[in-house]
């Protein structure tokens, strides 16, 4: 029997920042191709384990694994292959869109600068934003720049941290429509967390929640509502949120 | 190490200062105003007896040797800073840029600019003052070269500091020069310094160089025991800050800071 390697493996994975424990000893592992949601109130821990599977913060404990290599002995070739996409982290707003554009397909080696970027801009519709200061676009414009960034090096894996924050409701749906598209025209598997219960409903196959670091249920957004007997996602959340939360939801 | 990425850092910027103004000034600008303000302290004092001392070569020499040095230290620095202006670091070093990459490309920029920043006051010395600086020869290029690793050491320690102290530390980029600079022995020997604070000042590489600048300017011949020491202690200097530099670099990483480090 063949059994499918996990495209993400992390075990055990722990962040204490000194004192204060934001990630507790989660252990989970993604296939590919699929999108996963990764959920949980303010301060539940999601941001920190993206970052530790980015190798941009390092872990207190536990390994990380990705495409069945070790994060710590082989950081340039996973992360050659991975890329992230977050609107609180901007790229540098004193360049034009098309310089920075460049100057992060060199980074990752891209073979056909031109040709990629060209590629890209079609696909995210931001050609005519090419020569213009990265500064001047708006919030709806700069998250496919950051999405258009985020595909330069045809990752084979991707994470979004919070990618529809701060977009009105019809730019998010577009954003939605694209991530869609990515995923199945380019067969990327993405993770990514979002405070919008409906939108992770319609995207993800799977989602993971967190809660004060830990991971507290995981499954189908079906197989959640089913089992804590709920309408939707949102009131899982709040139900979940709410239990686990006791003691500081009472003062 | 890759070069294609360390190239890609050092055209991101070039396309900074291709329209930047005050990154421009700061490379030709203030260096101009400073080789014509002691073009003209030394004009005025060559009006004075000096006993056959040479003092437009000497006070030139050693202004246009100082900027080399502040040239170097602080392109590495504000191409450091550069990213933590822009709230840029998350993004380069997610992709699969080393440290020691990052490192390199600051270096280099600090090289361009100093080659820059170097052609432009050797020109206008001889347009301004007839000082050939090339007129020593190849004597003074290895005493260059190491204000150049010296301006490299200190870069790196400046932006460390940093990276440790956040962008409030920022003026040490601009001005940890300027406090070695009465002891490197710029403009006078280093034997006018009271003794207690001499041994400090040959701890310096830069002391070193321009100790033996002075000599090569007023006897002709070369003082290679300064050059060793002035390649032993740049050896030591600049061990010491990329080894500083990594270990911040895994503190930040280790308290989540890469993120958030302004
Ligand atoms: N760099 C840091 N230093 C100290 N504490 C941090 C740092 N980053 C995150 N934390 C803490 O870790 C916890 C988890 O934060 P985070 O991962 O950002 O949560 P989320 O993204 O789920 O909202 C929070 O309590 C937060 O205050
Ligand atoms: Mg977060």
């Amino acid at each position: 029997m063949i059994v499918r390697m996990p495209i993400l493996q992390v075990q055990n994975l722990v962040k204490k920042f000194n004192g204060t424990t934001a990630v507790d000893g989660i252990s989970f592992a993604i296939e590919e191709g699929k999108i996963t949601g990764l959920l949980g109130p303010n301060g539940a821990g999601k941001t920190t384990t993206i970052l530790m599977l980015l190798d941009l913060v390092t872990p207190t404990g536990g390994t990380i694994s990705i495409f069945g290599k070790d994060m710590r002995h082989h950081r340039e070739e996973i992360l050659s292959k991975v890329n992230f996409s977050s609107p609180y982290v901007a790229l540098p707003s004193n360049m034009k869109v098309w310089e920075n554009l460049t100057t992060f397909a060199r980074l990752y080696g891209v073979k056909d600068v031109k040709g990629k970027i060209e590629e890209l801009v079609d696909f995210f519709d931001i050609r005519a934003f090419l020569p213009k200061m990265t500064a001047t676009l708006s919030t709806g414009q700069l998250t496919r720049l950051n999405l258009t960034k985020a595909l330069l090096n045809d990752p084979k894996l991707l994470f979004l941290d919070e990618p529809t924050a701060s977009l009105d409701p019809d730019i998010a749906d577009r954003t939605r429509t694209m991530l869609k598209r990515i995923q199945k025209e380019r067969g990327v598997t993405i993770l990514y967390t979002s405070h919008n219960m409906a939108e992770i409903d319609e995207l993800c196959e799977r989602v993971i929640f967190l809660q004060a670091g830990k991971i507290v249920d995981d499954g189908t957004p079906k197989e959640l509502v089913i089992k804590y007997g709920r309408k939707d996602l949102n009131e899982v959340f709040l139900s979940i949120a709410r239990n686990n939360n006791h003691a500081s939801t009472q003062n | 190490m890759r070069l294609h990425r360390i190239s890609a850092l050092l055209f991101r910027h070039l396309y900074l200062y291709k329209r930047s103004v005050p990154r421009l000034m700061d490379v030709f600008f203030w260096p101009v105003i400073e080789l014509l303000l002691w073009g003209f302290i030394s004009l005025y004092l060559q009006k004075f007896d000096m006993g056959g001392l040479n003092i437009v070569t000497v006070l030139l020499g050693a202004i246009i040797f100082w900027d080399l040095l502040s040239q170097s230290q602080r392109a590495v620095s504000v191409a450091f800073l550069e990213d933590v202006w822009e709230r840029n670091f998350l993004n380069i070093f997610v992709t699969p840029l080393t440290v020691g990459e990052f490192m390199v490309s600051a270096v280099l920029l600090g090289l361009v600019r100093v080659a820059l920043v170097g052609a432009v006051m050797a020109v206008l010395a001889f347009a301004l003052y007839h000082l050939n600086i090339f007129a020593f020869g190849f004597s003074l290029i290895p005493f260059a070269a190491n204000l150049l690793l010296f301006g490299w050491a200190a870069g790196l320690f400046a932006t460390a500091i940093i990276l440790r102290y956040g962008t409030s530390a920022q003026v040490i980029a601009f001005s940890l020069l300027f406090l070695v600079q009465p002891l490197s022995a710029v403009f006078y020997p280093a034997s006018v310094l009271p003794e207690g604070v001499r041994f400090f000042a040959y701890l310096l590489p830069s002391t070193h160089v321009f100790e033996g600048m002075r000599t090569v300017i007023a006897t002709g011949s070369f003082p290679y025991a300064e050059l060793g020491w002035a390649f032993l202690t740049n050896a030591i200097c600049l061990f010491l800050s990329i080894r500083y530099f990594y270990y911040m670099f895994a503190r930040v990483k280790e308290q989540g800071r890469l993120m958030k480090l302004d």
